[in-house]
């Protein structure tokens, strides 16, 4: 699974995307956030983060899917 | 609609792009770079976007602002990259035939944008640089 990253994300990971193997086993987005959490403990000091799947906001219960497209949105600050 | 992420925004073509025989106002915000931010003097912003998201989240706001409010023409551009202080970053624009329906609707997009468009802003300062929001 291949997450794109941004801003602050990319920081913490240290790295422009982030690649999750399939042994890892995750299956929606609850579940890549709680693995998220435990793997880089950065992740857990943010305001919020959400998960977009295919360029939408995507709610914890959703299922990821392969050839879809995940990205990490840290909390936001255009304007 | 003009909806675009762009390297520049530029006043003169969201000026020219909202002109409408049938608008009697419109409303313009631009946003730009402030010296300074919680105390401490800004010496730039770099701004990065999730850009086909940021569009498609962009076109989601300028629809309900268009169900909301009678909207004869609408612009939302944000730019990307290093912006200095004094440079505009991000441009909303309503044409409607009357003010009050550009007045809110210039406003309802511009809070949301801030709320919800995937971009984000590092702010630099002297002597370090955070990411704008992202801890509590």
């Amino acid at each position: 699974m291949e997450i794109l990253l941004f801003g602050i994300t990319r920081e913490i990971v240290g790295q422009n995307s982030l690649t999750i193997h399939p042994e890892e086993n995750i299956q929606t987005v609850g579940q890549l956030k709680a693995w998220l959490a435990d793997h880089f403990p950065g992740m857990k000091k943010l305001s919020s983060l959400a998960v977009a799947v295919d360029s939408t906001y995507a709610d914890d219960a959703q299922e990821l899917l392969p050839n879809q497209e995940i990205a990490l949105i840290p909390p936001v600050s255009g304007g | 609609m003009l909806i675009k992420i762009v390297d520049e925004v530029e006043v003169q073509e969201a000026y020219q792009y909202l002109q409408d025989p049938g608008a009697g106002g419109i409303d313009l915000f631009v946003g730009t770079v402030r010296n300074h931010a919680q105390g401490k003097e800004v010496v730039k912003l770099v701004f990065e976007a999730y850009a086909p998201m940021a569009l498609k989240e962009m076109q989601k706001l300028a629809q309900q602002a268009q169900q909301q409010w009678p909207i004869t023409k609408l612009v939302m551009l944000h730019a990307v990259g290093e912006k200095m202080v004094g440079e505009p970053v991000v441009i909303i624009g309503v044409a409607s035939a009357h003010r009050e329906a550009a007045f809110t609707a210039c406003r309802f997009l511009i809070d949301e944008l801030k709320k919800t468009v995937p971009i984000w802003k590092k702010e630099y300062y002297q002597d370090n640089s955070i990411w704008v929001n992202a801890h509590p």
